[in-house]
């Protein structure tokens, strides 16, 4: 059985994104990007399979500019066995990647794609269910715990009440939720070992897709910084004040 | 050490820190034994996260590395136009006239401001271009030894819980073997601390001393915005028996870089770097500078100031001290960066030869320091730092300026540094306390809203990487007699002293730490020890820092 898994590179986690001073975007000149971490836990899951003997390929593919290699390179260190990078300079839309993704799939035939549920960029969330309307799979989103057997998928999943437990058949899409797995860590023998491993690149063109961005972003802003508190003396002045300034009783 | 079998992996030579020594002997080697296998670790979860300076460059060092260095792109692009340097006291700021000839140390022209942060990522892919095989992220965490000569460093394990246990995501870390291995950690770097021990490099030097430097990147209004402006201070709000000054320098899209370096050999247990640093942008000569503007990078580091007395032995069976871990800085100039290059690039140099000859100990290093301009340079200026510590800031001022334009540094005495600087700190009950204004939110700020623009970050679950070698000191030292200056002192709130009314404790705050390793060098008693925790955690300065 042969995995994809879709990774992005986003800013990492740990960086306090800070918004152009024009307000056309985000900054990212000279800031850490690292892998996605939802698709880390995309990449560590697919390779638990490999290891559990159930999958016999992990494939990393990676949409975006050429450092997105370093990317897949880490993906390749936690043990995918090859990674292909789709190359562009376009800011891609999910849409554009879902369409992307349906090439790959049609070219590499793997029997189950696990994608990471969402991206910490644009907190889309859209990536995994598009590409599963576009192959008219069936999917199991925001998955929380992942069972391969019979040629089927058991994915429980995180919903507003609790848990759902969902049987899909395969070839299927599953979007990692965070308690899926705790990823390991690209380690240094592994790093070095995955330098070696094959990385394949493409054009858009060569799937036949067109990335071009259909949004149009109208503004980005900082949310506006938060006002200090106030004590107030007495129960009275709370209601008061709840009641005049803050308007919620 | 651990059942987990390590890996290991050998090569020529091995480099432990990214920083431009580092970088600078990776691309030296490569450059002269073009068939060497060079690996260069760094603690810092990319080349430049861990890299904190002012920074104006002096381009000499990296002229002989890569002459080529504009047209490969070298983020050198802001030259010095205008500098000024001002003696403040607490209202006014009176500049000194004639500097070119008072201090023809901070003569700038042909001087950049850079991130050297961004330097070091540039640096970084000349290297790799050239075959060095960089590995961020590993920090060097111990050194192998065998029959007395150094064989590599091992890498950190990673996954290990606070109580010093294996957890589920455990990588045991990688023996990195070479023939020579160097050391580029930068000041009081915790290997280069356990060399110094093992093969006794300080016998016959002066002690090190130390700054503290604290820094802020800004963004400021286009209108107030003056690109290639170098402008430093002395005077308020230190005393007298204080050294240090801030630093303003104004480069790439409208970014200034501010900061302040304090002497680490400072005596008033109450004395906060940190607030000091805070409290000057509010004097008139640099508050203009940021109203309106926005803060957007903060960050700590100590250096060398020690100069040529400091340096110690260099070399010893299997590697060398670049850079500085050696401690080259030059401290008038404020300038680090191209000797630690240089000290660097002789370093290959002399292990290039040595792999050719087969010796053991890449000792011509030393002579080759020694001959080259570093030296001169390092010299003519060694009796400046020390006259600060011995006449006061007024007092060495004057030295200096006599230094400079009488004896034009060939004074025939050297001075010494007669102390360490755990050992200047004068008791809580006779210093005299420091009233510091509260942080107003606009140009000042506290330390827990400062670490966070640091993007520090440490795996929350992993042993204190802080180690007390005795709590029991504590107490009794640090907080009866000295009021735990390190909460102080700690630019990054990692140690707090609490319950001081029932029974004061120290706490620690590990995962706030910016590894500037002032707590290593300033602890009274010496009973901090700074060493590497796992390795990516720490800082994650951005580009432009």
């Amino acid at each position: 059985m042969k995995v994809l898994v879709p990774v992005k590179r986003v800013i990492d986690f740990n960086i306090k994104p800070r918004v152009k001073a024009d307000g056309t975007g985000v900054e990212t000149a000279g800031v850490k990007m690292s892998m996605n971490p939802f698709d880390e836990i995309a990449v560590e899951e697919a390779v638990r399979l490999k290891e559990k003997g159930i999958a016999t390929e992990v494939v990393a593919v990676s949409i975006g500019v050429q450092q997105a290699q370093d990317t897949l390179r880490t993906a390749l260190a936690m043990g995918a066995d090859r990674a292909i990078l789709v190359l562009t300079d376009v800011a891609v839309e999910p849409l554009g990647v879902a369409k992307t993704l349906k090439a790959l799939v049609a070219k590499e035939s793997p029997d189950l794609v696990i994608l990471g549920k969402q991206a910490i960029d644009d907190d889309m969330n859209a990536t995994g269910q598009m590409l599963a309307g576009l192959l008219a799979w069936p999917q199991g989103t925001f998955a929380s715990k992942l069972d391969i057997a019979d040629g089927r998928a058991t994915v429980t999943r995180e919903v507003d009440g609790g848990l759902e437990t969902v049987s899909l058949a395969l070839p299927a899409i599953v979007t990692a939720d965070l308690r899926l797995n705790e990823p390991r860590y690209a380690s240094l023998p592994n790093i070095m070992k995955a330098r070696k491993k094959p990385m394949e690149t493409l054009a858009p063109a060569d799937l036949g897709v067109d990335v071009t961005p259909r949004l149009t972003v109208v503004s980005v802003a900082e949310p506006p910084a938060r006002k200090a508190g106030i004590k107030v003396d007495s129960a009275a002045d709370l209601v008061a004040r709840l009641r005049k300034e803050a308007k919620v009783i | 050490m651990t059942e987990h079998a390590r890996e290991t992996m050998e090569f020529d030579v091995v480099i432990v820190g990214g920083g431009p020594a580092g970088l600078a002997a990776a691309i030296r080697l490569r450059q002269l034994s073009p068939d060497a296998t060079v690996c260069l670790i760094e603690k810092g979860s990319e080349i430049g996260a861990h890299i904190l300076s002012g920074a104006v460059i002096e381009p000499r060092a990296l002229e002989e590395l890569l002459p080529d260095w504009r047209e490969r792109g070298a983020p050198l692009n802001t030259p010095v136009t205008e500098e000024a340097m001002l003696y403040l006291t607490e209202s006014r700021g009176y500049a000194v006239p004639m500097l070119d000839r008072v201090m023809p140390h901070m003569r700038n022209h042909g001087n950049y401001i850079v991130s050297l942060g961004d330097v070091c990522r540039w640096l970084a892919a000349q290297a790799e271009e050239l075959g060095v095989e960089i590995y961020p992220g590993f920090a060097g965490a111990e050194i192998l030894e065998e029959d007395g000569r150094v064989v590599g460093v091992a890498t950190g394990d990673m996954g290990v819980g606070r109580d010093g246990q294996p957890g589920a995501n455990y990588a045991p870390g990688m023996e990195l073997r070479a023939r020579y291995t160097l050391f580029a950690e930068g000041c009081r770097g915790s290997l280069t601390k356990r060399l110094m021990a093992m093969y006794n490099l300080r016998k016959g030097v002066d002690p090190q001393t130390y700054g503290l430097g604290i820094k802020e990147l800004w963004e400021i209004p286009k209108d107030r915005h003056r690109p290639g402006l170098v402008q430093h201070s002395f005077g308020w709000p230190l005393d007298d028996r204080t050294y240090g000054g801030a630093w303003m320098y104004h480069f790439g899209e409208n970014l200034v870089s501010y900061g302040f370096v304090v002497g680490l050999d400072y005596p008033n247990t109450w004395l906060s770097p940190f607030d000091e640093m805070q409290r000057l942008k509010l004097h008139p000569s640099f508050r203009a500078y940021f109203e309106g503007g926005r803060r957007i990078a903060y960050g700590a580091r100590a250096l060398s100031e020690g100069g040529l007395q400091s340096v110690p032995r260099l070399t010893f069976p299997g590697g060398a001290l670049v850079g500085d871990a050696a401690g080259f800085l030059n401290v008038p100039k404020i300038k680090g960066t191209h000797t630690a290059m240089k000290s660097g690039m002789l370093a290959a140099e002399a292990v290039a030869e040595a792999m050719e000859s087969g010796k053991a100990e890449p000792a011509s290093y030393t002579r080759r320091v020694r001959q080259s301009w570093l030296w001169q340079e390092l010299r003519g200026v060694r009796n400046i730092r020390p006259a600060f510590a011995r006449f006061g800031m007024k007092g060495g001022a004057l030295y200096s300026g006599i230094d400079a334009m009488l004896l034009r540094g060939r004074a025939p005495w050297t001075l010494h540094h007669r102390h360490a600087d755990n050992e200047t700190l004068e008791s809580a009950t006779v210093s005299a306390p420091i009233a510091y204004p509260k942080p107003d939110g606009k140009i000042t700020f506290d330390r827990l809203s400062s670490v966070f623009l640091s993007a520090t970050n440490h795996e929350e679950d992993q042993p204190v990487h802080l180690k007390v070698r005795n709590p029991d000191l504590w107490k009794t030292v640090n907080w009866d007699v000295f009021r735990a200056p390190e909460s102080r002192y700690c630019p990054a709130a990692v140690y707090e002293a609490v319950d001081t009314d029932t029974a004061p404790r120290l706490q620690i705050n590990a995962q706030n730490c910016v590894h500037c390793k002032t707590c290593d060098i300033k602890d009274p008693a010496q009973n901090i020890d700074w060493v590497t925790p796992e390795g990516a955690g720490g800082p994650n300065y951005p580009g432009g820092m």
